[in-house]
């Protein structure tokens, strides 16, 4: 293999080096300074004669005379089941102090789109115990439902919890899936702090889930650019075991506002044109090759799902950030401050989440027949009470009318009854839509007209009866 | 995609520069949108730029590992599309190469590269029926014969547009595949049933009429305040998570068009999905079998390469144009025409070109206009008449309608289905603000609504929308007073206009019932509220108190109708139309 050393130029992550020879687009380069330190990086242009290097770890302390080699492939990452257990670095090399890893096959990292006619659905109803997700935004195996968050919220419990309590039901999952597959995380940090590090280690480790895990760590203090290659490891990892070895693997992402800015970092270094807020024009393209390796294929066992987390800048979904999210993610859970601040666990304001594969996913025999009325129901006397809850701050809850007053008390019983669960309590589906029912039969019947009359007559009268017998 | 039979194999360039999909290469010898065939592995690109000796090329596959050196060869042919029996029921990626034959070929679920194959079946025999006969003279354009393509379509074989014409010398019926002769001209010219075209050009026409005719959609608020014309443009701008694909997809599914192209441009995975799993099963309301049987779909999803996805607008629209030339009308679905736009921005900066506004190209309103124009009422150059319309998803960041692709869009186009994140996080669905939306088609298409529908149709809706927009005035008094303040008939709009919302303009799209509901049932839904009203009205009148008024039993049984099947609907309308008068009349 040919060693140059020949770099002409260094501007921030990047290294323009002459070559001789042809350099393929995308392929892996090592950089040996003159003290002995290897750096790893990409070819992100290449032209004949000259090639731009995109270093992992960073720049400092290359210099012109450092040698450079182009190692004649794209990046790969080592994947074989012994991978679970494992906490790797954000470059996929083990931090853990345990065995080297042996590879079954070395795959390459940026993978391939599933081909959408060999994709199947996804309408498997996964029960993460979280009233707000399971009732209202229900998720799917094979989904992509990201958390939009805020700095300072609540966002990692929330993703704990429900790494904690993912289950397939067994009315719905049948006895031979249980046993033919089995359910991995894999976990990929981008730039998150230590001390949140920690918070999730203690937890894998607390729960025993650490022994079905894959965990990547890129940590605040390491290379920005690292963060591009974390969640690509992380999503081949994940299609191995969900696609080769028949695993249902959730990978949880976080967080996904550090990888887009260190996204526009590169483009700010290579002085290409600037999109929206200085982020690239290609991100959505880029997310996408993310986002989109998330799913399920005909006639295999195993499914990807996704839960990315990302903080919204001074909490604006309409930022780049969330917005190009939303467009390719099958839906949002959205953490709300006002919530967090009225203690509400987990603090997931409902109105403006989402889950799109939610229809396909509930209903008779998968979770039950009035699961879709009553989200539909209780959506709509919520949106109500929001409502009202603006013109209560201006005339007093003494100028509005008793339907009125029923939807603001209905709003308030929402959050505190529905919403909040706190982070250790697994509610199963049925649980979460009797207390839904119970809080409907707050309205009068007449309001209720998402729901079909038949599931009316079998939940709504019982329980109106019960809170007139209270009154 | 196009297999051109005989390429002309021009000389070989060579790699120059690699940049994720732009490839420059020297030595080519090329012309301007020329296929090319990259490096080692013959990935398919497009020449979109020529300097000097310097070729820049955009290649439809992911380039990792290709480098400079490796060699170019050009198909000396734009890029094109096979046009034939065999498109319907058929699903593309965006250079129409289908995505079946692909995993087969490919042996994998993953989309390999440099693998091509043909937009039709080659080896598949059709069974032809002569419409002319020896002896007959033909142009181009002209129909030779029919081919059963689906259940629902016949294919209609035509002499391609850039024939000579003549003398038909020999046709006969029978089984072909798509490259066998089936009609010989006297000039020595073999017709066959398949033909290509250049997806950038459109096909020729004679001439652009004003279309007078709706292209009924089953969606109540479309169809009744805000229609489109067959032949009509329309664009749904909408922030995430309101309902533009769901919106799409209705229309997809239950608009009376005889062809649907739906192109996935830049979606979701899983949506494509979705519908290549529904559409084979659901029936086409108008003929009954299965939707697939009218349908071609084009599937370039956000992970798929980028130029691709550029070009799959236009393989869209070209097979769009070849099922009109036949006579048919065609709803062409384009989800998201933003992804598009995206894609042109991507290629314009990877080629360094002087941005327009937000990064787009400056040339980004010149490429929608010329989309969009495609589309309309066509007098074919063989006589017939067939139409294309176009509804355009269109996907603002932030939910922002003044981003410039929605404003380009909206210069352009004549119908416009404004999605809201407000009524999305109700639940309210579809959810098309109709305070915002408009079509400008509504007078052209009164007399067809008077004719086929009811007499009244044009004066019902006006009504409708006058009390929606006194309610849309009412809801700010609301907001600072509240309800009870208001004098008691505003109260009452109020609540008239609240069952225009629940009962007429909400529709359940997974509803098996709701989600297409036919124009008659429209116009009685919205009728039996304005019953309500009139009567409601004359009661107020009377002194009875708007409590009581709103409170008889009967009301909420309107939100039901859309429910009820299409052949009890009428008589369920009768009956509560009689149960609200008579209750009402009671009070006083």
């Amino acid at each position: 293999m040919k060693e140059y050393q020949t770099i002409t130029e260094i501007s921030g992550p990047l290294v323009f080096v002459e070559t001789d020879e042809p350099i393929g687009y995308d392929e892996l380069v090592e950089i040996e300074t003159a003290d002995g330190q290897r750096r790893r990086g990409q070819v992100l242009d290449t032209a004949s004669g000259h090639v731009a290097v995109q270093t992992f770890e960073g720049t400092s302390g290359i210099d012109r005379d450092s040698s450079v080699r182009f190692l004649g492939e794209t990046m790969k990452m080592p994947v074989t089941e012994e991978l679970l257990g494992r906490v790797l670095d954000g470059s996929g090399n083990p931090i853990d102090g345990g065995p080297e890893i042996v590879p079954d096959e070395r795959r390459d990292i940026v993978g391939s789109a599933i081909n959408p006619y060999a994709r199947e659905y996804p309408e498997e109803f996964i029960q993460t115990g979280v009233s707000a997700i399971d009732g209202m935004n229900t998720l799917v195996r094979g989904q992509k439902l990201p958390i939009f968050s805020g700095s300072g919220l609540p966002h990692n419990d929330l993703a704990l919890q429900i790494a904690r309590q993912a289950t397939v039901p067994e009315e719905a999952g049948e006895e031979e899936d249980e046993e033919g597959s089995e359910f991995a995380v894999i976990f990929g940090a981008m730039g998150i702090t230590a001390e949140e590090a920690n918070e999730f280690m203690d937890d894998f480790e607390r729960t025993g889930a650490l022994e079905r895990s894959v965990v990547f760590l890129n940590l605040a203090d390491d290379p920005a650019v690292e963060r591009t290659v974390t969640p690509r490891l992380a999503l081949t990892t994940a299609e191995y075991l969900a696609f080769d070895k028949g695993y249902h693997v959730l990978v949880i992402l976080t967080d996904m506002t550090n990888y887009c800015e260190a996204l526009r970092e590169i483009g700010a270094a290579r002085e290409e044109v600037p999109g929206r807020r200085g982020y690239p024009g290609y991100m959505y393209t880029d997310l996408a090759s993310l986002y989109e390796r998330a799913g399920r294929i005909k006639g295999v066992e195993g499914s990807v799902t996704q839960i990315p987390i990302l903080t919204m800048p001074s909490d604006d979904i309409t930022h780049p950030i969330p917005d190009l999210t939303g467009y390719i993610t099958e839906g949002q859970i959205l953490v709300n401050r006002n919530l967090n601040s009225q203690g509400i666990e987990p603090p997931i304001n409902v109105l403006p989440s989402l889950s799109r594969l939610m229809d396909d996913g509930i209903g008779e025999e998968l979770t039950r027949g009035d699961h879709g009325g009553v989200s539909d129901q209780l959506y709509a006397a919520y949106a109500e009470g929001e409502d009202l809850r603006d013109l209560v701050n201006i005339v007093g809850r003494e100028a509005l009318s008793e339907r009125d007053n029923k939807y603001l008390d209905f709003a308030d019983r929402f959050e505190t009854e529905f919403v909040q669960q706190g982070y250790d309590t697994n509610r199963d589906i049925e649980e979460t839509l009797d207390i839904g029912w119970d809080l409907l039969s707050m309205l009068p019947e007449a309001e209720l007209n998402r729901l079909d009359e038949e599931y009316i007559e079998d939940y709504y009268e019982e329980e109106a009866e019960a809170v007139t017998a209270d009154d | 995609m196009s297999q051109a039979t005989e390429t002309d194999v021009r000389e070989d360039g060579t790699i120059e520069s690699v940049s994720g999909p732009v490839v420059s290469a020297v030595d080519l010898d090329a012309k301007m949108n020329d296929v090319v065939y990259v490096g080692n592995e013959g990935l398919m690109g497009e020449v979109i730029e020529i300097e000097g000796n310097l070729t820049t090329i955009q290649v439809y596959e992911e380039t990792s590992g290709v480098s400079p050196g490796e060699p170019v060869e050009s198909s000396g042919a734009p890029l094109s599309v096979d046009l034939g029996p065999g498109m319907l029921d058929s699903i593309y990626d965006g250079v129409q190469r289908p995505l079946d034959v692909l995993e087969e070929k490919m042996g994998s679920a993953f989309l390999d590269r440099g693998v091509d194959a043909p937009g039709i079946d080659l080896e598949r025999t059709w069974e032809f029926t002569p419409e002319i006969e020896e002896g007959d003279d033909v142009e181009p354009g002209d129909i030779v014969g029919t081919v059963p393509e689906t259940a629902s379509i016949d294919h209609k074989v035509m002499v391609p547009p850039d024939s000579e014409g003549g003398e038909v010398v020999a046709i006969e019926s029978g089984s072909f595949t798509v490259e066998e002769t089936v009609v010989e001209l006297d000039s020595g010219e073999e017709i066959q049933m398949r033909q290509e075209w250049p997806v950038r050009e459109a096909r020729p026409t004679v001439d652009k009429q004003t279309p007078t005719e709706p292209l009924t959609s089953g969606q109540r608020i479309l169809d009744g305040l805000f229609p489109l014309a067959k032949g009509g443009t329309a664009a749904i701008p909408g922030p995430f998570g309101s309902g533009k694909t769901v919106t799409q997809q209705s229309l997809a599914k239950f608009a009376d068009a005889d062809i649907v192209v739906y192109i996935g441009c830049g979606e979701r995975g899983n949506e494509m999905t979705e519908v290549i799993d529904d559409f084979p099963e659901l029936p086409d309301p108008q003929t009954g079998n299965a939707l697939m049987a009218r349908t071609c779909l084009i599937a370039n999803t956000s992970n798929m390469p980028v130029a691709a996805r550029e070009s799959c607008v236009y393989t869209g629209i070209t097979i769009a144009e070849y099922y009109r030339d036949m006579g048919y009308d065609v709803a062409l679905m384009a989800d998201s025409t933003s992804r598009w736009a995206e894609a042109m921005r991507e290629i314009s900066s990877r080629l360094e070109e002087m941005p327009g506004e937000e990064g787009y190209p400056a040339y980004l309103a010149a490429r929608l206009s010329a989309f969009y124009e495609r589309a309309g009422y066509f007098e074919n150059v063989n006589g017939t008449e067939g139409s294309i319309s176009v509804i355009g998803a269109v996907s603002p960041p932030g939910g922002d309608f003044s981003e410039p692709v929605t404003q380009n869009t909206l210069r352009i186009v004549k119908t416009f289905w404004a999605l809201d994140a407000d009524l999305a996080e109700r639940r309210h669905f579809p959810a098309i603000n109709w305070n915002e939306s408009y079509s400008l088609y509504r007078d052209q298409l009164d007399p067809w609504f008077r004719e086929n529908v009811t007499e009244d149709w044009p004066e019902t809706r006006q009504w409708a929308i006058d009390v929606l927009d006194e309610e849309g005035e009412l809801q700010e008094i609301v907001q600072l007073v509240g309800k009870d303040a208001l004098p008691e008939d505003q109260q009452l709009t109020l609540d008239v206009a609240r069952y225009i919302k629940e009962a007429y303009l909400q529709q359940n799209a997974l509803h098996d019932v709701d989600r297409y509901c036919p124009p008659e049932k429209t116009y009685r839904i919205l009728d039996a509220i304005k019953t309500f009203n009139d009567e409601a009205f004359d009661a107020l009148d009377a002194g009875v108190p708007v409590d009581e008024i709103t409170d008889i039993d009967s009301l909420p049984r309107l939100n039901r109708v859309g429910t009820t099947p299409d052949d009890e609907a009428d008589e369920f309308v009768d009956e509560i139309e009689e149960e609200i008068t008579e209750q009402l009349r009671s009070l006083y």
